[in-house]
């Protein structure tokens, strides 16, 4: 199998390959439009400021061809962010590919979301086999509310999204390449899908 | 719901673990790689590795034993000791560090910490405090704990909170290595004044201390060191006890 993992210079991507590595998937990093055309799987990572990264996506030349992607797409964190419609983040417009506008958590709680929560009502073959109450670890201070396109919810200070599905788009608000047995289960089962 | 964490500190010298580490089953315990594979297994939540004696010869083995630790092991980890630059830092994360933590070199100019959270994000800068109180006021150190500041605790953790912090590491060096428990009156002081995640570090000798400093609500997390490392605490059953003193944890 084909998996490429979207390299535009952001984040700490050298997880997600690791990850795959140790599922004996060779995963290469690129942003060349050829080779993403060509995989049987797409992963879409992102750390950082939404603003940044949209400039470097673009800068890549990736803005016009992720939504037109017919392989499975795989957004982590910032990358499941940018596949929304807009970000309060720097007033960021995103892919537009989930109908979701991204929100800044208030300071009534800290800032940022840190460390393992549970996910519950889980609505899609992405998370076959994970039980409701699994722990994913996460860390943002920007959420996408819950949505018709919400497939699995997490709650701070509000119930969130912690995964968003469109068609061939999956997106994940946790890390699953470092939420420990059950994060890989979910990698696995993306590319099982 | 969100839980509180539960994180193993490994001292680093020369890509090595240093202090002696006692586990049983482990046939190498100065090989950090796996000693974090054991600690993942058994539950630690985050893992902070600390290059104590960061040089500028050293820092490459540093960086493939980062690259190491992030090829076997699947939950997130910290490293610390030496980052005085973006350049640095950003050596560290891609090597596949989480985040890294800063100390010394923050203190002595604050703006690293503006530098690094506006390159990489709030959410992977951790500031480290070593503080002592002295006369009833909490002052900061630098070094390692050597070097006294004049700088107050709960000023210097608000200033770098400003800055960009993503969280704080708080080590009271009065309860380091006493194993007496948590400096948990000056926690909840930094938990209740900052926004952002507070680490309680320094004072762990046994189970009930967990206990108090999340029952007190003076930290995200906690940190030790030796009592996991000698095996005087197993962090499966750390866990199971704050589970069953009605705290959220990760099992």
């Amino acid at each position: 199998m084909k998996v490429t993992i979207l390299d535009y210079g952001a984040g700490n991507i050298q997880s997600v390959q690791f990850a795959l590595a140790r599922l004996g998937i060779d995963a290469l990093l690129s942003n060349d439009k050829e080779l993403i055309l060509s995989s049987d799987k797409i992963i879409f990572p992102g750390v950082g400021h939404a603003t940044q990264a949209m400039k470097q996506l673009k800068a890549a030349g990736l803005t016009d061809l992720i939504p037109e992607l017919k392989q499975d797409v795989l957004g982590i964190c910032l990358g499941m962010q940018l596949l929304c419609k807009h970000s309060e983040e720097g007033d960021t417009m995103g892919l537009g590919v989930f109908d979701a506008e991204i929100k800044r958590f208030s300071n009534s709680v800290k800032v940022p979301h840190m460390g393992w929560n549970t996910i519950d009502n889980l609505k899609s073959d992405l998370f076959k086999g994970i039980n409701t109450g699994a722990y994913m670890y996460s860390v943002h201070s920007y959420y996408a509310p819950l949505t018709k396109q919400s497939i699995a919810k997490t709650s701070y200070q509000l119930p969130f999204s912690a995964a968003l599905h469109h068609k061939n788009f999956y997106g994940v608000q946790f890390h699953p390449e470092k939420s420990s047995v059950d994060g890989t289960q979910v990698l696995t089962n993306f590319l099982n899908l | 719901m969100l839980t509180k964490r539960i994180i193993p500190c490994l001292d680093i010298k020369n890509g090595r673990t240093v202090k002696g580490v006692n586990f049983v089953n482990l046939r190498d315990a100065g090989d950090p790689v796996a000693l974090a594979k054991q600690y993942a297994e058994q539950g630690a939540d985050e893992l902070v590795f600390l290059d104590i004696a960061a040089t500028l010869e050293t820092r490459t083995t540093t960086h493939d034993m980062v690259r190491e630790v992030a090829r076997q092991i699947d939950i997130p980890f910290t490293v610390g000791g030496g980052v005085r630059s973006v350049e640095d830092a950003e050596k560290l994360l891609k090597s596949g560090a989480d985040k890294v933590a800063v100390n010394s070199s923050a203190i002595k100019r604050p703006a690293l910490i503006k530098e690094l959270a506006q390159t990489f994000g709030n959410q992977c800068i951790v500031v480290a405090i070593d503080a002592k109180k002295l006369n009833d006021q909490w002052m900061e150190y630098l070094a390692g704990g050597t070097i006294p500041t004049d700088l107050k605790l709960f000023d210097w953790a608000k200033t770098a909170e400003s800055l960009g912090a993503g969280e704080i590491l708080f080590t009271s060096m009065n309860h380091d290595g006493v194993k007496t428990g948590f400096a948990t009156k000056a926690l909840k002081t930094l938990s209740t004044s900052l926004n952002i995640p507070i680490i309680a570090s320094g004072g762990a000798g046994l189970k009930n201390h967990f206990v108090d400093v999340f029952k007190a609500d003076a930290a995200d997390a906690a940190l030790a060191a030796s009592v996991f490392h000698f095996g005087e605490i197993s962090i499966t059953d750390l866990k199971k006890e704050l589970k069953e003193h009605n705290i959220s944890i990760r099992l």
